[in-house]
């Protein structure tokens, strides 16, 4: 289908523009190793990120499958409890840490932004190449930790466990993260000073994309919330090795303390997470069933309230630590307030299909996917922010279940799509259709089977971080196993498929699918090194399909 | 293969409680979820574009709609969250005549301890249709109490006293499980509790007997020479411990106490278990601030003592209070380090 679009009026702007094929874009007009790791271009460090978090996936899911394995019998047979306990704890770090707070900002949202917003670049370039060298140096700091014997706190590192009784490697792991968040805060900085400073003239605040205004809501976040954990890992570390009594009752410290300060971050960070994707979708929605947005200020306002709530609803991971009874039915309250604006956005996109025109490429595969798993994974919420079922379903797999629902059904399908929408924009090439639909689809098949069976163990009871559990609970684990096996050939065509037409893909146009906001309607496929020609000038709304084969004015930018 | 439970045990009071709000929200989920995959399908059906040139109608939103899917969520989740907050009440408020065990978490244990003084190791026993409150803390890292039949759970925390309590309607054997991760054999963190008829149970304790706790406690109270300052009269150099527990006592707010001037706490277990452990944090009104008591850290009262310490004290009637013995040595010359500031 991706075929025939190319050849519509749109894209064939991009066979008569002289910088296509042969031309000058952002990869070719310097080609050495060092010309990538010194480059100031967004575009290229949102690919460098891109390369680093990929790497980090595969250890993730590496991880993951160790953790299968050795649950699909209720015996611990496969490894020990220690070196089990460190993989999951690896699993947590890597992909919450490395994978899927950064995931869309630093990749998808590095590229895109100044195309989008009509910038050359973003703000501070500089600071933007920091960020990714600060990101691998705390991967470095991690990996070390790793290799040299692993950590067993848990993601989590609850006190006063991580403080004073693991003889684990827990200060290398925090001093990686306390590192991390430098990166965090540095692109969350970069993002809202470009999209505050750099927008193209006439590129008023509700002509934006809805991506730009899913960006800026999580840079928020990034800024204010990212410094709270690297104060609370730094005090950790004072505690541990210092002996000052922070979180250690013993030491005169109180270790509630500890999951008040951490979820204060960590909470607000899942909205890091799923924030972006939510962003990417509503610019595949609106471009695979060519409609604007319906109710597009709501769904900027939606944003923005998401990222304000997130803040206040931390103590519902506390719900069975000793909370005040009465601290724990306002935050029970507050937490309702989050899925307000969740489901303001799913009604939204079904609400800009109606009488649309759907086309079923697999971007949109991807953001179908997206919508049927984050409605899942938002609605098996409502158990858990409801004080009366959250006591029993407190850290059992229903708590796995719901977040990887959220968190991986929505945050990682989310980034799928967004990927396989930019990619042809990232290196003028397309990916192969077919695979792409199969990984979809196996993706959100595999996803369902792994998933789905553990909202029934935890139900009935399952603690997570098991290593042994009671045998009546084998066959759910298996079917869990089992749907991680199908789970992980999905991901696995992509690492092969995409690579692959970075260099064999068919050339794509400038606008291969028809989209209607400046990356697509005003730069080359791939980009110049500085994206525009001249800057743009923005007149209106972002998604206006119906001058779309008025080639005239679909240059002219709507 | 296919014969494994889907649908956990429900074996105490309040699990028909949870389980009927549970019903509600699995129902609510059906609901939209199928509302939301159905127009999905149903919209793909129709609208799937037919022509590569095809431009649909421009709709911009409805003020209407927006309020609407705005509205109706809200209320739904009003609805929600205050059947949640009922179901809760029924979790936190323990029966005035539920029985007591103390439980003690470790690295990777679970202890009980009876009033009676029984006591076990990963195990529980109960009776059909009396009800039992749990006071749990943690020796060492964090922990928590899970009977999933009982649709109860409580973290274990180093520090202080949290509660749980249930009141089993079926006999039966059912699991125990540690559900916040503790370390290395956090899974083996793991034991049963045995729900029995009246008659058994009576026979069970019997066969386990042992010096009560208020007993072995009055023992602890004397050896550890509470007594010495505790007398129980209106000139000792610390306050009467008769009829303290659940009273409200006026805090001395003296230069340095870190109270606030006019404060009060309630004498629960945790107020009683502090002011053992760090006899300066909340001193009652009419004392000096830093307290002349020594603190009694793990060395010197364990938390297995602790209770037992505690089971005495609040059995404590007026004029209970054992005689001083003048002849005893002071709690500082046991070894008790001085009271920390």
């Amino acid at each position: 289908m991706s075929t025939i679009i190319t050849s519509a009026p749109p894209a064939s702007a991009g066979s008569k523009d002289p910088g296509h094929g042969g031309g000058v874009d952002y990869l070719n007009h310097e080609t050495s190793i060092a010309s990538w790791l010194l480059t100031l271009d967004h575009k290229r460090i949102g690919i460098l990120y891109l390369v680093a978090m990929s790497a980090m996936f595969v250890l993730g899911g590496f991880y993951a499958s160790l953790i299968r394995a050795e649950l699909i019998t209720p015996k611990g047979d496969l490894m020990s409890s220690d070196f089990y306990n460190k993989s999951f704890t690896a699993h947590g770090v890597i992909m919450v840490f490395f994978v899927l707070i950064p995931l869309v900002p630093a990749s998808l949202g590095n590229f895109m932004l100044p195309l989008m917003i009509g910038a050359k670049d973003v703000a501070f370039p500089r600071l933007n190449l920091i960020s990714w060298y600060v990101y691998m140096i705390g991967a470095g700091f991690t990996l070390v930790a790793l290799i040299g014997g692993g950590v067993d706190s848990g993601w989590t590192f609850y006190t006063p466990l991580s403080t004073t009784y693991l003889n684990s490697n827990v200060l290398l792991t925090a001093t990686g993260l306390f590192i991390l968040g430098f990166s965090s805060i540095l692109t969350g900085l970069n993002f809202i000073v470009t999209i505050h400073r750099m927008r193209c003239p006439g590129m008023d605040w509700f002509r934006m994309p809805l991506f730009v205004w899913a960006l800026y809501a999580t840079s928020v976040i990034q800024l204010l919330g990212t410094p709270v954990i690297a104060i609370t890992l730094a005090l950790v570390g004072v505690e541990r090795l210092l002996g000052v009594g922070i979180f250690d009752p013993r030491l005169g410290g109180d270790p509630i303390l500890y999951q008040h300060l951490f979820w204060f971050y960590s909470h607000p960070a899942v909205y890091i997470m799923i924030l972006p994707p939510l962003g990417v979708t509503n610019e595949l929605i609106s471009t695979f069933s060519r409609k604007p947005i319906f109710g597009y200020s709501m769904m900027a306002g939606a944003s923005l309230a998401i990222a304000i709530f997130s803040f206040i609803v931390w103590a519902h991971h506390m719900f069975t630590s000793g909370l005040s009874p009465y601290a724990a039915m306002f935050f029970s309250l507050l937490t309702f307030s989050v899925a307000i604006p969740s489901g303001i956005k799913v009604f939204t996109w079904l609400a800009t299909l109606f009488r649309g025109s759907i086309s079923f490429d697999s971007p949109m595969l991807y953001a179908y996917g997206f919508i049927g798993l984050f409605t899942i994974g938002g609605m098996t919420g409502l158990f858990l922010s409801t004080l009366g079922t959250d006591i029993h379903f407190h850290d059992t797999y229903f708590v796995v279940a719901h977040f990887h629902y959220v968190m991986v059904g929505g945050a990682i399908v989310g980034f799928m799509g967004g990927l396989h929408f930019i990619w042809p924009k990232m290196f003028g090439r397309m990916y192969p259709e077919f695979p792409a639909r199969m990984s979809a689809i196996l993706i959100f098949v595999g996803f369902n089977l792994t998933f789905f069976p553990q909202f029934l163990v935890g139900y009935l009871g399952m603690p997570r971080r098991y290593h042994e559990y009671p045998d009546e609970f084998q066959v759910l684990n298996v079917f869990s196993s089992a749907g991680a096996t199908v789970l992980g050939v999905g991901y696995l065509l992509p690492l092969l498929y995409l690579p692959w037409s970075v260099f064999f893909g068919e050339k794509a146009g400038r606008n291969p699918w028809g989209a209607t906001t400046l990356d697509w309607t005003h730069t080359e496929s791939p980009p110049t090194p500085h994206n525009f020609e001249e800057t743009p000038v923005v007149t209106g709304e972002p998604y206006k399909y119906d001058t779309l084969f008025n080639k005239e004015s679909a240059l002219a930018g709507h | 293969m296919w014969d494994f439970p889907i649908w956990p045990e429900s074996a105490s009071t309040v699990a028909p409680s949870v389980e009927a709000l549970y019903l509600f929200i699995v129902a609510l989920n059906i609901g939209i979820t199928a509302l939301v995959f159905g127009l999905l399908v149903l919209f793909s059906v129709l609208y799937y574009r037919r022509a590569d040139d095809q431009v649909p109608p421009q709709y911009h939103g409805s003020m209407l709609l927006e309020i609407g899917w705005t509205a109706i969520p809200t209320v739904i989740c009003l609805i929600v969250f205050a059947w949640g907050v009922k179901v809760y009440a029924e979790l936190v408020v323990p029966p005035a005549d539920a029985m007591d065990v103390y439980i003690v978490g470790r690295q990777w244990m679970w202890k009980a301890q009876y009033p009676g003084g029984q006591r076990e190791i990963n195990a529980l026993h109960a009776v059909v249709g009396k009800p039992v409150k749990l006071t749990i803390t943690s020796e060492d890292v964090l922990h928590s109490f899970s009977i999933p039949a009982f649709r109860v759970k409580s973290d274990a925390v180093p520090g202080r006293y949290t509660t749980l309590w249930f009141q089993p309607t079926q006999v039966g054997v059912y699991h125990i499980f540690c559900t916040e991760y503790c370390g290395t054999e956090h899974s083996r963190m793991i034991g049963k509790i045995t729900v029995m008829e009246e008659a058994d149970y009576q026979k069970w304790l019997s066969e386990k007997a042992e010096l009560g706790d208020a007993v072995q406690g009055r023992k602890l109270f004397a050896k550890l020479q509470c007594v010495t300052c505790h007398a129980g009269e209106s000139q000792a150099r610390a306050p009467s411990l008769e009829e303290i527990h659940m009273k409200r006592i006026p805090l001395s707010f003296d230069k340095g106490s870190p109270v606030a001037p006019g404060a009060t706490v309630l004498a629960d277990e945790n107020y009683l278990r502090e002011s053992i452990r760090y006899p300066s944090a909340k001193i009652a009104a009419g004392y000096q601030y830093p307290s002349i008591m020594p603190a009694y850290d793990e060395s010197l009262v364990s938390e297995d003592e602790m209770f037992q310490l505690i089971a005495y004290i609040k059995s404590l009637k007026k004029g209970q209070t054992p005689a001083r013995n003048e002849h005893t040595t002071t709690p500082t010359a046991l070894g008790a380090p001085a009271g920390r500031p």
